[in-house]
């Protein structure tokens, strides 16, 4: 699947931790929030935002780049809070 | 083949708390759950059949919130973990795939958790990162949840368990263990795990036996069967004939009586035939462990190992939170001295969060000092709760892994700005500490004399000096026989730093393995370290071990043994005068 320029966000991990249990756990609970699915892009390869279990797949250490991506035009917002939890370094 | 049955078997594992135990097996097991049966489900049932599911999981949540809620306080670190396991029940890699693969394939919810747990779980066992590996486990056992309510199986309530009992089973997750009744548990055995496994630190804490990592343990072993469990060697005697009995009884009462009788002198000084004082200290781990060195009568804390606290999280713990762990073991042990270690990571303690890449040659690599010198705000909060936590008592701060003398400063220059900022905050706190560093690597030992310049006091870490020293994995069966603590590279090793030592009028302490073995204590005296430092349970052995030694006769052994040229040979001269010393002893 082909991030839509439009509904995606390229950032980069900057917690120290990267994407761990606590971290991916948060991002998934906003992520359950959206009507559409969410997704989390590293390399081509995606996640699921809305698993902890499919985040933790991607292995994402501090420094990583990731892509979060939205299906449904309607999740802008579940988009911009993501990436604000991501540029916050989970409030760690 | 009734006979065979009753055939007594002896199984091999590793000795995780010593001790020994004969009792009656308590299984706690998980067998029923592995043969899951596939059956079709027709069209009218199949909500039905997801409602079940949802049902088991939910069942699962709230068995999950209640351990955790009716955990004690002192426990609570470990219920993180649970956390993590309520999520996980409801992640949609679990939940809502479980839920289609009902719906599409029709299919039971048993057979449909496990055909997704066997998809999910080895994306996570073939990861490099040891951290997301680890998440692997969580799986299974939060899957082993589910399925238990949903077969019904007989769910061993282990809270419940109300006989004296030895436990056996294939693994104990941290939720059953922070169930269980300890008091009633008269020893652990496990077909996985190691020393520094959740039920090897739990056994040890409580000085209950446990023989862990036997490998089929549950196969080998049934409900009610009687088995003799011996900690110190690791062994597991199941169905023991009469004459094994006997043996054991006797064998537990010798070591009973031995026990008791270094009890009751372990609270004696450990002054030798001629007058000469030695402090002989305990090891620790958790805050626990405390109690067990004042009842076996340690002097102080030679070693507080802070790495425990920074396990089994998925982030840092905070300085509050540090500061209360340190300021437990010192209000306990009053105005005797704890030396608190710094964050001493290597390879067989992995911190779950700190995910740098996969070192190939970790006992080489970045750990200890070299890792907290990396990352001065972890460091920084470490000093910080030490410092403050040395207002209520006598600390002594110990550095590992001290490699050159650019080390020492920068952790003198670190000490200094947690000092400065502490006292910018106005909070109370003591800088004036004795600031000690392990001499463990070869490169210490040789520019000792530089380092007792810089620091109050030196403290040798045997075991990983023996092992950068002779180039030795002890983890490494082809290999280990050459660990040798007695090899003359060792003894010199030893006399060169506490020779440094003593010129700058510093001390020397030994806190590794070699400092419990009463055998090595001479040799240990005779070089010249100033106190020992070990496990709890060796303190009276080696107290009881120095009573025996009179210095004076001391520089004389140490001229035969440095005489020696291979280990075999000052062991053997070590046991015989060491016999002859306590044979002595007895007949006075």
């Amino acid at each position: 699947m082909k991030p839509d320029q439009k509904y995606s966000v390229t950032l980069t991990i900057v917690n120290d931790l990267g994407l761990h249990a606590r971290s991916a756990a948060k991002l998934a609970r906003l992520a359950e929030e959206a009507k559409g699915d969410v997704w989390l892009i590293k390399n081509g390869n995606s996640a699921d935002a809305a698993s902890m279990l499919d985040i933790l797949t991607l292995n994402c250490p501090m420094g990583t780049q990731v892509t979060i991506s939205i299906d449904d035009e309607a999740d802008q917002k579940t988009l911009d809070r993501i990436s604000t939890l991501i540029r916050s370094g989970f409030g760690e | 083949m009734k006979n065979q049955e009753h055939r007594e078997i002896i199984l091999k594992g590793i000795g995780g708390s010593p001790g020994i135990c004969i009792g009656k097996a308590y299984l706690v097991e998980k067998e029923g759950v592995d043969v899951v049966k596939q059956y079709w489900v027709t069209g009218e049932s199949l909500s039905a059949e997801v409602n079940r599911f949802k049902t088991a999981v939910k069942k699962a949540m709230e068995a999950l919130r209640r351990i955790i809620e009716e955990t004690p306080e002192e426990l609570r670190q470990h219920t993180q973990i649970l956390e993590t396991h309520m999520l996980l029940l409801k992640d949609k890699m679990i939940y809502d795939k479980t839920v289609d693969l009902i719906e599409k394939e029709r299919v039971n919810a048993e057979w449909a958790l496990k055909k997704v747990v066997s998809v999910v779980k080895p994306m996570f066992e073939s990861m490099s990162d040891d951290y997301l590996r680890q998440r692997a486990d969580d799986i299974t056992h939060v899957a082993d949840r589910i399925m238990e309510n949903l077969t019904g199986a007989d769910q061993v309530d282990i809270a419940r368990i109300d006989k004296r009992v030895i436990i056996v089973a294939r693994d104990l997750s941290p939720a059953e263990t922070s169930q269980i009744q300890l008091e009633r548990i008269k020893g652990f055995v496990t077909n996985r795990g190691g020393r520094a496994s959740h039920t090897g630190i739990i056994a040890r804490t409580l000085e209950i036996p446990a023989v862990l990592g036997v490998g089929n343990a549950t196969l080998n072993i049934k409900n009610d069967d009687i088995i003799v469990v011996d900690g110190e060697v690791g062994t597991v005697i199941v169905n023991p004939t009469e004459q094994t009995l006997v043996a054991v009884e006797e064998h537990i009462l010798r070591y009973e009586h031995q026990k008791a009788s270094m009890v009751r002198k372990s609270h004696l000084p450990a002054q030798t035939k001629d007058a000469v004082l030695f402090s002989v200290m305990g090891n620790i781990e958790l805050p626990e462990e405390v109690v067990s060195v004042l009842d076996h009568g340690g002097e102080g804390i030679g070693l507080y190992r802070t790495e425990f606290q920074y396990l089994s999280r998925s982030n840092f713990p905070n300085e509050e939170m540090l500061f209360e762990n340190y300021k437990d073991v010192i209000d306990v042990m009053g105005d005797r001295p704890v030396t608190i270690r710094t964050l001493d990571i290597n390879g067989d303690k992995v911190v779950n969060y700190i995910r740098d890449d996969h070192e190939l040659n970790p006992a080489l690599g970045l750990r200890a000092i070299r890792y907290c010198l990396k990352k001065p705000d972890v460091f920084k909060a470490q000093l910080r709760a030490i410092l403050r936590s040395a207002v209520s008592g006598d600390v002594r701060l110990l550095i590992p892994m001290i490699s050159g003398i650019d080390e020492v400063d920068q952790t003198i220059q670190l000490l200094n700005e947690a000092a400065q900022s502490l006292k910018e905050q106005k909070i109370p706190y003591k800088r004036d500490i004795p600031l000690g560093i392990m001499i463990e690597v070869p490169s210490a030992v040789m520019t000792a004399d530089l380092l007792a310049e810089k620091v109050d006091f030196f403290s040798i870490g045997t075991n990983d000096l023996i092992q950068y020293t002779l180039a030795i994995d002890r983890g490494n069966r082809h290999v280990a026989h050459l660990y040798q603590p007695l090899h003359p590279a060792i003894l010199r090793m030893i006399k060169q730093t506490c020779d440094a030592a003593h010129k700058n009028g510093i001390k020397t302490y030994i806190c590794g393995e070699m400092a419990g073995e009463p055998l090595y204590a001479p040799i240990l005296l005779g070089l010249g370290v100033d106190e020992l430092s070990m496990n709890p349970q060796s303190i009276p052995l080696v107290k009881e071990a120095i009573r025996s030694i009179d210095t004076v006769k001391l520089a004389e052994l140490m001229e035969s043994v440095m005489r020696l040229t291979t280990p075999q040979e000052i062991e053997a001269l070590v046991k015989k005068k060491f016999e002859e010393s306590m044979n002595n002893k007895q007949e006075s």
